[in-house]
């Protein structure tokens, strides 16, 4: 049993590090308050490679792997949850679907300019009344005359709305199988007339992410647009959502992380009666339980990146590594704030942005009782 | 344009430092390349992709000295080379100085690019000293830098503002921290250092010998500089200007 990363991957941790807190960290406030979109940011992250980490050269990528992308958006998320899960969408929502289900011709005019940094893409699934039941999909294509007809709307969309974006990935009904609607992806290019990329959300968190909702009417995209065999998009994108759990997972952790560093120069620095802080049991109790769920979370998230890097079934374990680390990351924040006393109520100290940018990690790629009934129904066969 | 960067290990300036009888301790765990070369390895890769050439990564330093050459190379550089040597404990800046400018005319250069000073020694003489071993030309505190085929122009950074200073190549520069924004290494730059050749040589490799190493200066004592006082203080009851010019015509300021 080996627990340790390569030299390369601790070289590349500290390298994400040291951008993150050199570049990201003294914009972050500024970020959260604005909720701009921070265009020069990520288009470092994308110099740094971070956007075609597990990517293979010939498609712009860096041939690693997918626990070096768990690491980098861990790091991340240790400063910024906003910039960890623009990267996470971009990698694993934006560019992972053109790359597993992808053609040649396909990966090459999608993937190339997301694997770069040039370029942002997103996928599509959640509906108004679509969730996590995809069979509620409402958003239907059609063809003629050799393009997709699309009609119908999506919600809560990451990356599409942003300077840099270029597609959206979606999901739509595309026939029936008996009973059963059929669900095909289509690639929808930003531009495309009838193509309307909404409002950005006002959200609790994650400000300067970009969410937004679309609508699609009467859009028309060559047929060629098609993702992977037509019937397969419901099937392709719960592929998807394995990986991207264990890197949501990836950015609970980081986040817990730093919720843990805050407290911790917090705690030595504030005295009352005193004394720093930290040297109250009350105190000090309280760092010792957030260290320890964050280092449990990371085991199971680096223990699920591990499996999906050697091609293992991971379902079971990704599910319960973006459970736990969610949730224990929330409770990080909280306790984080409760340490910082009035100073965690107010935005001044980080850790007041990473209580409210906590919550949505126990909602965003399956709730926390979306996780519980898959892994139930893995432990049951139903 | 073949460009030689000098680089140093240092222990990480973000932590607090520990000094054992005057000398700095190195035995700690997190050492990085000293900040101020990512500065000079910038500007270097830069006038090569500028020129075409290769980038050449020199340091001395215990044998884990070779994670600054590999931090350099992961940054792009082509090759390093790193001078080790029980017999270099404890050097001087001038034994550094030889071994460098040893090591440098190994191979033909037509520019070496040093940081202003270390962050951990701060001597700030070495570039200079190896500029004369070598014979060749130096132009120091370059805030900007112009090449052209056989000569350099470059902006030196003063208390006022800058001089522009000329000279011919093959030269010895130091760049400041305002020189350029130094790139961060990606993965597949760090994956590449891997397998960029890099030789170790002695001291006996260079042809210098054990005298060459010797210090010629001891530091006997290192201590912290002295907090500084609370200042003094002055109310102004319509006087307050005349006391302050009077304090700063005493220190000679004014």
């Amino acid at each position: 049993m080996d627990f340790s990363f390569t030299p390369e991957q601790n070289e590349f941790r500290r390298t994400v590090r040291d951008f993150a807190e050199k570049v990201i960290a003294p914009r972050a406030e500024e970020m959260d308050e604005t909720e701009e979109f921070p265009e020069d940011i990520v288009r470092q992250m994308g110099g740094l490679g971070l956007f075609g980490l597990p990517f293979p050269e010939e498609y712009g990528g860096a041939g690693a792997d997918f626990t070096t992308l768990c690491i980098a958006i861990e790091e991340l998320a240790r400063v910024d949850s906003s910039m960890a899960i623009t990267l996470e969408a971009g990698v694993g929502l934006g560019a992972m679907p053109i790359f597993l289900f992808g053609s040649e011709d396909q990966k090459q005019k999608w993937l190339v300019p997301l694997a770069r940094g040039e370029h942002l893409a997103g996928f599509g699934l959640t509906e108004p009344g679509a969730g996590s039941d995809a069979g509620g999909t409402q958003t239907k294509a059609r063809v003629e005359n050799g393009a997709w007809i699309i009609d119908g709307s999506k919600s809560f969309i990451t990356n599409v709305g942003t300077p840099m974006s270029l597609f959206v990935t979606i999901t739509a009904v595309t026939g029936k199988n008996g009973n059963t609607q059929e669900i095909s992806n289509i690639i929808v290019p930003v531009g495309t007339p009838g193509f309307t990329v909404g409002k950005k959300y006002k959200k609790m968190g994650w400000h300067a992410s970009d969410t937004r909702e679309l609508a699609f009417d009467g859009v028309r995209v060559p047929e060629e647009n098609l993702l992977g065999a037509k019937g397969e998009g419901f099937k392709n994108f719960l592929t998807i959502l394995d990986g991207g759990r264990v890197a949501i997972g990836a950015l609970a952790v980081g986040l817990a992380q730093g919720c843990l560093d805050q407290s911790i120069a917090y705690a030595k620095e504030r005295k009352q009666f005193g004394r720093p802080i930290g040297e109250f049991q009350a105190v000090a109790f309280k760092l010792a339980d957030i260290a320890t769920n964050t280092e449990l979370a990371r085991l199971a998230v680096y223990r699920g990146a591990w499996m999906a890097d050697r091609g293992m079934p991971f379902k079971k374990e990704a599910s319960m590594a973006k459970l736990f680390a969610s949730e224990i990351a929330v409770t990080a924040a909280r306790e984080a704030v409760q340490i910082h006393g009035g100073y965690g109520f107010i935005n001044e100290f980080p850790v007041s942005r990473f209580y409210r940018d906590s919550k949505v990690l126990e909602i965003g790629e399956g709730t926390s009782e979306v996780q519980r009934m898959l892994i139930a129904r893995e432990l049951l066969g139903f | 344009m073949n460009v030689v960067v000098l680089v140093k290990q240092i222990p990480d300036p973000a932590n607090p430092y520990e000094l054992v009888d005057g000398r700095l301790k190195r035995g700690v765990a997190q050492k990085v390349m000293d900040p101020g070369d990512e500065y000079g390895v910038e500007a270097a890769l830069r006038l090569v992709d500028q020129f075409g050439g290769e980038v050449n990564v020199i340091s001395m330093g215990p044998a884990a000295a070779m994670e600054a050459i590999r931090r350099a190379l992961s940054m792009g550089a082509h090759k390093g080379v790193l001078v080790t040597d029980d017999a270099l404990g404890g050097a001087d800046a001038l034994a550094t100085a030889r071994v460098l400018a040893a090591a440098i005319k190994r191979s033909e250069f037509d520019l070496v690019i040093a940081g202003v000073e270390s962050t951990d020694g701060s001597t700030g003489v070495v570039p200079q000293m190896v500029a004369e071993l070598l014979g060749v030309p130096q132009s120091t505190f370059a805030k900007e830098i112009e090449a052209k085929d056989s000569s350099l122009t470059i902006k030196r950074q003063t208390a006022a503002g800058y001089d522009m200073v000329e000279c011919p190549l093959p030269a010895v520069i130091t760049v400041t921290a305002g020189v350029n924004e130094p790139r961060y290494p990606t993965f597949k730059g760090i994956m590449q250092a891997k397998s960029k050749p890099v030789d170790t040589v002695s001291l006996g490799d260079l042809g210098l010998g054990g005298d060459d190493a010797k210090p010629t200066q001891s530091v006997d004592a290192v201590n912290p500089a002295p907090e500084r006082g609370a200042g003094e203080k002055f109310e102004d009851d319509g006087t307050g200007a005349a006391k302050v010019a009077d304090l700063l015509k005493q220190l000679k300021v004014i």
